[in-house]
């Protein structure tokens, strides 16, 4: 594979790290439109793209940067789109079109503070519950929420593999501080990356464009002979549109249990000090680098705490909080935001939880999670 | 005794899928037959033309072709069919649609791809107001018309389309209507040639809305008024043929461009040997 990163080592940022990650997972295709603090993957995308024989194109807003990256997968080729909180908003509607049409496309929203245009140029993580439930209707989104540079180039390959594995838009809820912190990145060697290929459906005599019986099977693209088609509408295994809520029924099972059902197969987390923990903070993204210092340091005034960080967002890793909470008497879920993921820790989890609220703008303060820590264990 | 009768354009027909949902008097199936006779006759492969509708009664005709076909969000079919276009040149990609469609909520899309000058042919059913819905005026409606929306008569001037496609640089810009099937059809064949952006907007009636409400008694009678009113004008000053169909104004038809520009595809093509060449 010519035109890939080399392996090696890097000093580079997360925006730098998205877009090659994307590049080498085989992304060939990108729309978008410029937004702070994402436009410098637009940017390496414009120059990157075009050396190896893929495609970029700078749309006319997020609408239509949303829609263009799901016609091209349409037609074959891995296709992304990254953006901001505003712009993040503006995809939801076609969003939901990948996730009917069974499109595969990767979203990287990098959050800045909000609501509205809110601070463009510094830290948030406000769109979790958006990420979540964005779209209108039922589905069920994958999330991930890189930590580092390492895992924004890391994760991008695997959200590619995500969304061609179960068909669908993947999105990586980033943040502006992963997006332009600089650390090291290391990148192996192509043939050490697990990388999925896209397989093309034939023609078959049951015209199916979708199943809703095995969980998966492969697209068909335009041009082969094929003749399906493809539907916002409420559809059946042909893509037909149907009014029945029976047609519905099968096709939001199908929708919603092809991810349920490989949840342990997609949840991904990291826990660190968790065996004898009476407390335990969940926190990503950034917040969960500050927090992992907090509880360092908590440890060691043998306070017995503990972090679990999810690294995929969405699914829930419903089992895994479950379990903990059973053993713990105090969740702790720092965001910044005024308390989102800690709902989904506190439904699952069945232990007392607290929230802190810091205020999108700044890096959360260590000490402010410090001494809540310190307070559990007075 | 009973003889099975197969529509004579039963291979590019979903047959399974009839009868469709539009109502009597409608010109929606003109416009169906004649994009099918074009594609026919055009010599190009049937399986390279894929059509891209939005959403809206218009968006609903992909659905009844036996090609690959793609029925999106409102607005966005342009947005969907640029991506697809781009990844794979080699198809024939069609955008059919209605007004509301691509010109209210989708006008965006509809600008850039022109003013790009994106290798995809658009055509635009227009009826003049929101079919679906219940005719609700929209940018197209004329100045004047009664809708639902505007029982009152609209306040709103309209978009002349062909105009606006014109002044964006389109590589081809027509207006028929669905009582000009067979000019209509050569535009689709001529489009289906061109490099770059193709516009053709087809005026077709909407009896129970916007026809019931504006003295069409039926169907026919707005195609009696198409054929009554209508003109072919192709050296037409663009910015008059405004549509005006409460004083007496004519219609123009015809082929209003048809000009040979670099596309967007051929510009990547060329930038795209360009970073070869620096390569080598």
């Amino acid at each position: 594979m010519s035109g890939l990163l080399p392996a090696g080592k890097y000093f580079a940022d997360g925006n730098f790290a998205t877009a090659e990650g994307a590049i080498m997972a085989g992304c060939r295709f990108f729309a978008g439109y410029p937004i702070t603090p994402s436009s410098e993957v637009l940017e390496r995308m414009s120059r990157r793209l075009p050396e190896i024989g893929g495609h970029f194109i700078e749309m006319e807003d997020e609408i239509g940067s949303m829609a263009a990256i799901l016609g091209a997968s349409n037609a074959g080729l891995k296709s992304m789109t990254a953006t901001s909180g505003p712009g993040f908003s503006l995809m939801q509607e076609n969003l939901g079109l990948g996730i009917v049409t069974e499109t595969p496309a990767v979203v990287l929203d990098e959050m800045r503070a909000g609501p509205s245009t809110g601070i463009p140029t510094r830290v948030g993580q406000g769109d979790i519950m958006q990420a979540r439930w964005g779209s209108h209707g039922d589905y069920a989104p994958i999330t991930y929420a890189p930590n580092s540079v390492q895992e924004s180039f890391d994760l991008t390959i695997e959200a590619f593999n995500a969304s061609e594995t179960y068909r669908e838009p993947v999105i990586i809820a980033s943040d502006q501080v992963i997006g332009h912190l600089s650390e090291l990145l290391v990148v192996k060697p192509y043939e050490e990356y697990t990388i999925i290929q896209r397989l093309i459906r034939k023609k078959k005599e049951d015209n199916k464009v979708f199943s809703f019986s095995d969980d998966f099977i492969p697209m068909f693209i335009p041009g082969t002979g094929f003749r399906g088609n493809v539907d916002s509408l409420t559809h059946d295994e042909r893509g037909y549109p149907s009014n029945e809520s029976s047609v519905e029924e099968v096709m939001l099972k199908h929708l919603i249990g092809k991810i349920k059902n490989n949840e342990d197969k997609i949840i991904k987390y990291e826990e660190y000090e968790i065996d004898d923990a009476e407390v335990v903070i969940v926190a990503y993204g950034i917040t969960s680098r500050v927090a992992k210092h907090a509880v360092k340091l908590a440890r060691k005034e043998g306070m017995k705490v503990g972090l679990f960080r999810p690294i995929t967002l969405w699914p829930f890793p419903e089992k895994n909080i479950r379990s903990i909470g059973e053993r713990i008497r105090l969740f702790i879920v720092p965001e910044i935001n005024y308390g989102q993921y800690s709902h989904s820790v506190r439904e699952y989890g069945c232990r007392e939880t607290r929230e802190i609220h810091f205020p999108p703008g700044e890096i959360p303060d260590y000490r402010v999670i410090l001494k809540n820590i310190e307070e559990a264990f007075l | 005794m009973t003889t099975e009768i197969t529509h004579p354009k039963h291979e590019l027909l979903r047959d399974e899928r009839f009868p469709h949902i539009w109502c009597p008097g409608c010109g929606l199936g003109i416009v169906l037959q004649s994009y099918l006779n074009a594609i026919e006759k055009s010599g190009t492969k049937l399986e390279d033309n894929v059509l891209v509708s939005g959403i809206g009664c218009t968006a609903r005709l992909p659905g009844y072709t036996n090609l690959d076909t793609y029925h999106t969000t409102h607005g966005r079919a342009i947005a969907f069919a640029t991506g697809m276009k781009i990844a794979n040149p080699s198809l024939k990609v069609t955008v059919i649609s209605g007004d509301g469609d691509l010109f209210n909520i989708g006008g965006n899309h509809f600008i850039h791809a022109a003013r790009r000058n994106m290798d995809l042919m658009v055509i635009c059913v227009n009826n003049f107001n929101y079919g679906m819905t219940g005719g609700q005026h929209g940018s197209t409606t004329p100045t004047s018309s009664i809708t639902a929306s505007t029982p009152y008569g609209n306040i709103e001037a309209s978009f002349n389309l062909p105009y606006i496609a014109a002044a964006l640089g389109a590589s081809f810009v027509a207006r028929w209507t669905v009582m000009h099937p067979r000019q209509f059809t050569k535009s689709i064949q001529k489009a289906l040639e061109i490099k770059g952006f193709s516009f053709i907007e087809v005026l077709s009636p909407c009896p129970p809305n916007f026809g019931k409400l504006n003295g069409f008694t039926d169907g026919f009678a707005e195609m009696e008024f198409y054929r009554k009113y209508s003109v072919v004008d192709e050296k037409a000053n663009l910015e008059d043929i405004w549509i005006d169909p409460h004083h007496g104004k004519e219609i123009v038809l015809g082929e209003f461009v048809n000009r040979r520009k670099p596309s967007y595809l051929m510009r990547e093509e060329e930038l795209i040997n360009k970073l070869k060449e620096v390569k080598q």
